[in-house]
């Protein structure tokens, strides 16, 4: 059974692409066909982050306005052959995305794939609401700072009321995932610590990524930071992620404690 | 010419919802018209002093009509404070406001022929026999909400109390023509007796809240005394000022 999972969270600049193409990359690594869709009409970015940019030759829009078949724009990974990525359209704008597309776009998916993770454009209009639409499980990503929880809650508002399950009085499966969390400075009051957040959004949290430069290195790189280096810090968290999502029981930790395996690395580097 | 403020105390606005009664003229009207005589005549002055609103929703009527009948009812000391349900087009300046977002109430008992009849038997004046209060202590209609408050929602509910088992995120609103009870933390608004009732209050177990209202006086969280965030407290108004106290 395909399942659908929306990578969202209201504000830009969370780390949503990083996010989509990590746990895509990490759940094709499962040996589960896995498709990543770029939902950020006119501003697309998540071919940069796959490293796919040079081989765009049709995309979302194409597909949904009768200009190409999916088989067409699905871009096949050139390191993992159960990973694609079904681009967004860089010289349109999202009026070019209509319900009936998507949902079509949707159906013909799920037919191909296990897992099917749309990256949704920052906001709560039109592309992002599309984007959430047919999800059955939601990734809200969160970054531990006021003004990124606010937006969050707003897009859960969003998951219960304009989703299809919603609309069938059924539910949106909602899981927190805490980028770029600082324990540091969590500790020193600088951030929102991980208790915080959870109190706030009260949805259950689906892993923490810590801080890192690795994050940066690996898009400048075109690869999925779970593919860059698979034994850094936020690629071991998406990994962990990503099996939670695979519905196994991995035991959280967070980053910068001292017992936890971040624990070591960050020790190891402050050494 | 600059306008100097002497007084700069601000205009408090409220809302406030009465009781009106709504009458239904039906066609043809001069047979409306004379079965109302009739129902005035068995109990005189039962429209006196009370706010009427006419509904025209349901009649085919232009605007010469409406003006007619409005005459009429005035002629029978039935004032009419509103139209209902009326097309633009029928309105003319002059005439009652276009009234429209109405809810139904209980229906008002009209005096029935025997009961004004026993009430004249015993040489009373027909009096309104069944004026009924507006003020009777009904049982208050509530709403529960058993999920999380979030960003940019809003709960408005003019009818009674809400409560709500969860938060209130910054940036969600509750509005309630009675109390507001919020059982987790309360970071957004809340707005307790929205239609004009004093004795409306707030209770919450966390109090982070953006803006406290009750019946139209409002507290920004800069307002609020700092020894009362993230307390259980209770709200309510006393005169023109928010009061607040910990629970427990």
């Amino acid at each position: 059974m395909a399942k659908v999972i929306v990578v969202t969270s209201g504000k830009g600049g969370v780390g949503k692409t990083t996010s989509t193409a990590a746990l895509g990359a990490a759940l094709a690594q499962r040996n589960e066909k896995t498709v990543v869709v770029d939902f950020d009409v006119g501003l697309r970015n998540l071919d940069l982050v796959m490293g796919a940019e040079r081989r765009v030759v049709y995309d979302l829009v194409n597909v949904i306005q009768g200009d190409a078949k999916l088989p067409q724009a699905l871009i096949r990974d050139k390191r993992l052959e159960t990973l694609f990525l079904l681009p967004a359209s860089q010289t349109r704008d999202k009026d070019s995305l209509t319900p009936e597309g998507v949902e079509k776009v949707m159906a013909e998916l799920k037919k191909h794939f296990d897992w099917i993770i749309c990256d949704s454009p920052a906001g709560i209009e039109r592309g992002a609401t599309l984007a959430m639409r047919h999800a059955d499980v939601a990734v809200i990503v969160t970054n531990p700072e006021v003004s990124s929880v606010r937006d969050s809650d707003r897009i859960i508002g969003l998951l219960d009321s304009k989703t299809e399950r919603a609309e069938r009085g059924d539910r949106v499966e909602k899981h927190l995932l805490l980028t770029r969390y600082d324990a540091a400075r969590a500790e020193r009051g600088d951030m929102l610590k991980v208790d915080d957040v959870l109190e706030i959004l009260s949805i259950p949290l689906l892993g923490i990524v810590p801080e890192s430069t690795d994050v940066l290195r690996a898009s400048n790189l075109g690869a999925p930071v779970t593919l860059a280096d698979n034994r850094s810090a936020p690629a071991l968290a998406y990994l962990d992620a990503a099996r939670r999502l695979a519905g196994e029981t991995v035991s959280m930790t967070i980053p910068g404690e001292k017992r936890g395996l971040f624990g070591k690395i960050f020790g190891r580097r402050a050494a | 010419m600059i306008k100097v403020l002497t007084d700069t105390r601000s205009i408090r606005i409220k809302g406030r919802s009465f009781l009106a009664l709504v009458l239904s003229p039906e066609l043809p009207l001069d047979g409306w018209l004379s079965r109302l005589d009739d129902l005035a005549s068995r109990s005189a002055g039962f429209f006196l002093g009370r706010p009427v609103v006419l509904d025209v929703e349901d009649i085919e009527i232009d605007r010469a009509q409406l003006k007619a009948l409005i005459g009429e009812l005035a002629k029978r000391n039935v004032r009419i404070m509103g139209i209902e349900g009326g097309r633009p087009s029928l309105f003319e300046p002059g005439m009652p406001p276009a009234m429209k977002g109405g809810r139904p109430a209980p229906d008002f008992e009209v005096p029935s022929a025997e009961a004004t009849e026993a009430k004249t038997g015993q040489g009373k004046p027909a009096e309104p026999a069944a004026r009924p209060e507006v003020q009777v202590v009904r049982a208050m209609p509530s709403v529960i909400i058993k999920e999380p408050v979030r960003s940019g929602q809003s709960v408005i509910f003019p009818e009674g109390d809400v409560t709500v088992v969860g938060s209130v995120a910054s940036g969600a609103e509750i509005i309630a023509g009675g109390s507001v009870h919020i059982y987790g933390t309360l970071r957004g608004r809340a707005l307790a007796g929205s239609v004009g009732n004093a004795s409306a209050r707030i209770f919450c177990r966390k109090l982070e809240a953006e803006l406290l209202a009750i019946d139209g006086v409002y507290k920004t969280a800069d307002d609020m005394a700092p020894h009362l965030r993230g307390q259980a407290v209770q709200l309510w108004l006393e005169g023109d000022s928010i009061m607040a106290e910990r629970l427990n």
